[in-house]
C-alpha cells in the first residue's frame, strides 16, 4: 500500500485535497445557514414542526439520487463539485436544523431569566448566553454531519468528481485492493481529523465545562 | 428537466420487460428486506441485551460509531472485488453476497445503537417501580423497557431502511439490479433523463418507506410514551439523542 502511495502520490494528495474541501465546505455552510434556521424555530413555535419535517423529507434523499438531480435543478454540469457541494450543505442544514433549535431549547430558564436580569437583550442574550450553552449539543450534531459527510463525497466518484472515491472506482475496475484498502484508510482519517478539531473547537469555546469537570 | 422526467416515466416501453421499473423496483426492495432483516436479527437482540444489563455499552458504541466512518462506496468496492472471485455461481449471488454483507454492516449501527439508548434511556424510576411491582429481570425487559424505547429503536430501523436503500442503489455500479442501474446507465449512456427519472424513483420509495413506517410506529408506540393524550407537545430528552444517533445516509 505504501508503495502503491509513492507511486501516485501527487494524485492522491490532490484528491484528498478535492476530499477535505468537498466535505469541509458543506458543513461550514451549513452551520451558518442551520443556526438561524434552528433559532427561528426557537423563537416561532409554529415553525418548529414544518421545518423538522422538511428537514426529515430532505434527509431521506439518497445521496446518489440528490447528486444527479441538482445539476437538473441548478443548471449545471454532472460533474460540477458544486452539485456535491450544494447536495451535502442540504443534508448537514437538515441534520443541523433540528440540533440547533433542540439545543437552545435545551438552555435552562433559570439561565434566561438570570440573563435577563443582568441586563442582557434578546441579541446579546442569544449570542453570549443562549449559544455558548448549546455549544456542545451543536458540537455533537456536528461531528455526526463531518462523519458522514466525508463517507458521502465518496458516493460522488460514481458520477466521475475527482476524490478519494476514485480509488474505489478504479480499485474494482483493476480488481485491485490496495487502491480500495488506501482510500478507506485515508477517509477514516480525513474524518478523525474533523471530529478532532470539531472536539477542540468545542472544548476551546467551552472553557467553564473544563472548570466544573475538575 | 420536469418534463424530461415526466417523458421518461410516461413511456410505456420503461414498465415493461427485464429493464423495466417494476423489475428493477422488486430487485431494489428485495435487496433491501434482506439485509434488513438480517442486521435486525442481530443488532435487536444485541442492543436489547446490552441496555438492559448494561454491559460492554462502551465497546459496542465505540465500534457501531466507528462504522459510520467508512465509506460505503469503499467497503462495497472491497468486498466485491474480496468475495466475488470466491463464489462459483452463474447467477447474480457473485454480486449479491458481498453487496448483502456490506447492506447487513450499514444497516447495523443505528439500530444497534438507538436501541441500545432507547432502553439505557428509560427513567430509573419506571424501572425501580417495575421491579417494585415483583416484575422479574425478563419481564422489565418485554413489558417496560421495550415499549418505553420503541420510539428511538423506531428511528434506528428508519435509519437503517433509508441507509440500505441509498447504498442498494449504489450496488448497480457493482453490477447488480435495482433501480440504480438508471443512474448508473444512464450515466454511460449519456441519458439525463433516465438518470434523473431513476434518480426521482429511488427518492420517492425512500420517501413512501419512512412515511409507511413512520404509520407502523404510530399505531405500535404506546400512546403513554409518545404523550399523544395531551395537546402539549412534551419534548423528550431522548429525542434529541436521536438526532445525534441519526446515522449518516449514503
Amino acid at each position: 500500500m505504501i508503495q502503491y502511495y509513492r507511486d501516485n502520490q501527487e494524485q492522491i494528495l490532490n484528491w484528498l485535497g478535492w476530499h477535505a474541501w468537498l466535505s469541509a465546505l458543506p458543513l461550514v455552510i451549513g452551520l451558518l445557514i442551520a443556526l438561524p434556521l434552528g433559532w427561528l424555530a426557537r423563537r416561532y413555535r409554529w415553525l418548529y414542526p414544518p421545518l423538522v419535517t422538511v428537514a426529515g423529507l430532505l434527509y431521506t434523499i439518497p445521496s446518489l439520487a440528490l447528486f444527479i438531480l441538482l445539476p437538473g435543478v441548478l443548471k449545471t454540469r454532472i460533474l460540477d463539485p458544486n452539485n456535491v457541494v450544494v447536495a451535502l450543505t442540504i443534508y448537514t442544514v437538515a441534520l443541523l436544523v433540528r440540533v440547533v433549535a433542540d439545543a437552545l431549547g435545551a438552555v435552562p430558564d433559570e439561565v434566561l431569566q438570570a440573563a435577563t436580569a443582568m441586563g442582557y437583550r434578546r441579541i446579546g442574550r442569544l449570542l453570549r448566553v443562549e449559544l455558548p450553552i448549546a455549544v456542545p449539543v451543536i458540537a455533537a450534531g456536528l461531528r455526526v454531519a463531518a462523519v458522514s459527510n466525508v463517507s458521502l463525497v465518496s458516493v460522488a466518484a460514481l458520477i466521475g468528481v475527482p476524490e478519494l472515491g476514485q480509488l474505489f472506482t478504479n480499485g474494482f475496475q483493476l480488481s485491485y485492493q490496495t487502491p480500495i484498502l488506501l482510500g478507506i484508510l485515508l477517509s477514516v482519517l480525513l474524518a478523525l481529523a474533523f471530529d478532532t478539531v470539531i472536539q477542540l473547537a468545542a472544548r476551546i469555546l467551552t472553557p467553564w465545562r473544563r472548570a466544573v469537570a475538575r | 428537466m420536469i418534463s424530461e422526467i415526466w417523458n421518461w416515466l410516461s413511456t410505456a416501453e420503461h414498465w415493461h420487460g427485464p429493464d423495466g421499473v417494476p423489475i428493477h423496483l422488486k430487485e431494489h426492495l428485495q435487496y433491501s428486506l434482506i439485509a434488513l432483516v438480517i442486521a435486525a436479527a442481530i443488532a435487536l437482540p444485541l442492543g436489547l441485551l446490552i441496555g438492559h444489563t448494561g454491559r460492554g455499552s462502551f465497546v459496542v458504541v465505540a465500534i457501531a460509531n466507528s462504522f459510520r466512518a467508512l465509506p460505503t462506496v469503499g467497503l462495497l468496492t472491497f468486498f466485491v472485488i474480496l468475495i466475488a472471485p470466491h463464489i462459483h455461481s452463474t447467477g447474480t449471488a457473485t454480486y449479491l453476497v458481498p453487496s448483502e454483507i456490506v447492506l447487513v454492516l450499514l444497516a447495523i449501527p443505528s439500530m444497534l445503537t438507538n436501541t441500545y439508548a432507547g432502553v439505557s434511556a428509560v427513567d430509573p424510576a419506571v424501572r425501580d417501580a417495575a421491579q417494585g411491582m415483583g416484575m422479574r429481570g425478563s419481564q422489565t425487559l418485554w413489558q417496560v423497557e421495550l415499549p418505553n424505547a420503541l420510539p428511538l429503536i423506531f428511528s434506528g430501523i428508519r435509519s437503517s431502511f433509508l441507509q440500505v436503500i441509498a447504498t442498494a442503489t449504489i450496488t448497480a455500479y457493482v453490477s447488480l439490479g435495482g433501480l440504480g442501474r438508471y443512474l448508473i446507465d444512464g450515466l454511460a449512456q449519456q441519458d439525463y433523463p433516465q438518470m434523473a427519472s431513476g434518480a426521482v424513483l429511488v427518492a420517492v420509495l425512500a420517501l413512501l418507506i419512512d412515511l409507511a413506517l413512520g404509520a407502523v410506529q404510530r399505531y405500535t408506540v404506546s400512546r403513554g410514551v409518545t404523550g399523544r393524550y395531551s395537546r402539549k407537545r412534551i419534548v423528550d430528552p431522548a429525542e434529541q439523542k436521536a438526532v445525534i444517533a441519526a446515522a449518516p445516509l449514503t
